[in-house]
């Protein structure tokens, strides 16, 4: 019992990193149409600027600025790179400017901060289990899930209450009209992206806190994070939510039980959604197919 | 109608030749094999996402499929090279018919998703299952066995099995440009070309990307499997997507409504990575994703594209 909570705890974790990640991923992917494969480049920078911020401006300085530094480099990315693929109808193209770049930030971090891991100090008070039978319930775990809990609701209520947010929602159903409308679509998208990235940013950041900081650390958080939207619906935010903590959960507990499969079962998962529920858990019907 | 055949001839010529103009060049024939090796895997891949339209971006499953189908086969059953490949092909082509119709329905950035995703079941299970793969060391320990024709046993040194790899390169190039020039070929770019349309005419849209996935996996298994034979080594990096990506940029950088795109895009892919991997090897990746970026770019239609632009013009 005692192995099994653990283990489901560790998934709670990694999940709520995956509904972070599939967050962004979302909001890019519904708004510019664009599958971003750099989602996870993004992470990692985010996370390894707050590694070389934290000495200077404190873990909590770290924790704001990291994410808005990612979101600054996703800005500009974006108007230089990737504005240019919304005119390609064929989506191979913005796929593999993201693919390029995904390798480009891989190899910069790795030329930067050294192949090997480094650890990134969280605050003392943070540090500690709470109780001695739950050593795995540190502050610090409980503190990540609460702050992702804080960055997507507060992502939602944007969405919902905010001019802007409501603009962006408006786009994702139909661009062309909120441009005739004499909204700057191109304004929209841009901050679209940004906020995508700063979102990954800040998953960086606080992923930093738990797992070690690598290079690689994107890559498998990628496919991790397609596989959350692809389980909770392509299109749907609560979805791709939702998929992001069942996926984790479901890798955390399989671990419990048998290790050797705790990779390969999120997409054992999501090949049985796509035969029972080919659209995705909320997704809507009809939508990409 | 003649210019095709004058194209075709001359690529044919430059590859049967390629053992006394290589070493000119400075090359070497294991290269020129890995070269014929990535464009047929690049040229399975373009079936789906220059001819039919459909972006999958999960084809290195396949590839590493037929990889560890020829090591397995090799490792346990048999010491004959050509069953080795046959296995290979089959066992990448069975496992893609297996799992088309998870993927047939979908579109656009859909499928590339869920092809990309279904090709991370692979390199888990290829990573994971130590006693049967290797793990993630990769499965070593097979090599390729000499030729037995009959009249004579043919050792595969390095210029033999270039041509040993040109035999297969040329069965799968053949296979694909039959089937381009068939009916089933033709409802493949009509499918490409409206979807939608093609569904009104009654053409059952799903069947055919599912026979044309089917295809391509069968075709990249096959790549795959000469592959394994020329390392004499498969490892789970094979089944990566990142490799995957490695396929599309192939068939992009040449022009992937080009029949030979694929082969002139794994030329300079694997020109390039060559070259640059010995001069810089900590920070080749970089060079690769600028290479991505730059062809996306400035060469959408890829160098056949803009080639035939200019042949067009004038």
């Amino acid at each position: 019992m005692q192995l099994l909570l653990f283990d489901g705890f560790n998934g709670l974790i990694q999940g709520a990193f995956y509904a972070l990640m599939a967050l962004g991923l979302s909001l890019i992917i519904n708004l510019n149409s664009v599958i971003n494969f750099a989602h996870g480049g993004f992470m990692v920078i985010g996370a390894y600027l707050a590694f070389s911020l934290a000495p200077y401006i404190g873990f909590w300085g770290a924790l704001v600025v990291g994410p808005i530094l990612a979101g600054v480099i996703g800005l500009i990315v974006e108007r230089t790179l990737v504005r240019y693929m919304y005119s390609r109808p064929d989506p191979v193209y913005s796929l593999l400017l993201t693919f390029g770049l995904a390798l480009i930030i891989e190899d910069t971090v790795r030329s930067i901060w050294g192949a090997q891991g480094v650890p990134f100090q969280i605050p003392s008070a943070l540090g500690s289990p709470i109780s001695a039978t739950y050593f795995f319930l540190t502050g610090y775990r409980l503190f990540v899930i609460g702050a992702i809990a804080v960055a997507t609701l507060a992502l939602f209520a944007f969405l919902r209450l905010s001019r802007f947010g409501i603009r962006i929602r408006a786009g994702v159903l139909d661009l062309e009209t909120v441009s005739a409308l004499g909204v700057n679509v191109y304004l929209l998208r841009s901050v679209n992206f940004a906020i995508g990235i700063l979102l990954a940013g800040f998953a960086g950041v606080l992923a930093a806190g738990v797992f070690q900081l690598v290079p690689t650390m994107g890559n498998d958080v990628i496919m991790a994070t397609f596989v959350a939207i692809v389980v909770g619906g392509l299109g749907n935010l609560f979805g791709s939510v939702l998929g992001g903590l069942l996926i984790g959960l479901a890798a955390g507990i399989t671990s419990a039980y048998y290790p050797v499969a705790s990779d390969v079962v999120i997409y054992v998962i999501m090949a049985v959604v796509l035969i029972v529920r080919p659209r995705g858990l909320m997704g809507q019907e009809g939508m990409f197919e | 109608m003649n210019r095709r055949l004058i194209v075709n001839g001359a690529v044919w010529l430059v590859l049967l030749t390629a053992t006394l103009w290589l070493p000119l060049l400075g090359g070497y024939m294991a290269l020129a094999s890995r070269v014929l090796i990535y464009a047929l895997g690049a040229m399975a891949l373009n079936l789906l996402l220059g001819f039919t339209g459909s972006m999958s971006f999960g084809q290195a499953a396949y590839f590493g499929l037929g990889g560890y189908g020829a090591g397995l086969f090799l490792t346990h059953l048999t010491n004959s090279s050509v069953l080795a490949v046959i296995a290979g092909t089959l066992l990448g082509g069975v496992v893609a018919t297996a799992f088309g119709p998870l993927v047939m329905r979908r579109r656009g950035i859909y499928f590339a998703m869920i092809t990309v995703a279904i090709s991370q079941i692979f390199y888990f299970i290829a990573e994971r299952w130590n006693a049967f793969t290797g793990g993630e060391d990769g499965l070593s320990g097979f090599s390729r066995q000499p030729l037995h024709l009959g009249f004579a046993t043919v050792p595969l040194d390095s210029v033999a099995f270039y041509y040993f790899v040109l035999f297969f390169f040329a069965v799968g190039a053949g296979a694909i440009a039959l089937l381009l020039h068939s009916p089933l070929g033709h409802t493949f770019v009509a499918i490409r070309e409206n979807r939608r349309r093609a569904q009104f005419l009654g053409i059952h849209v799903e069947r055919y990307v599912w026979a044309s996935f089917a295809i391509a996996g069968f075709i990249a298994g096959l790549a795959g499997a000469l592959n394994a034979l020329q390392n004499n080594f498969i490892s789970p990096a094979n089944l990566y997507w990142v490799e995957s990506g490695n396929f599309v940029i192939m068939a992009v950088l040449g022009g992937m409504r080009n029949f030979w795109g694929p082969l002139v895009g794994a030329i300079i892919f694997i020109g390039i990575q060559d070259y640059v991997s010995s001069y810089f090897p900590n920070n080749w990746q970089s060079f690769i994703g600028v290479l991505f970026i730059i062809a996306v770019i400035f060469f959408p239609t890829g160098i056949l594209g803009i080639l035939r632009q200019r042949v067009k013009v004038a």
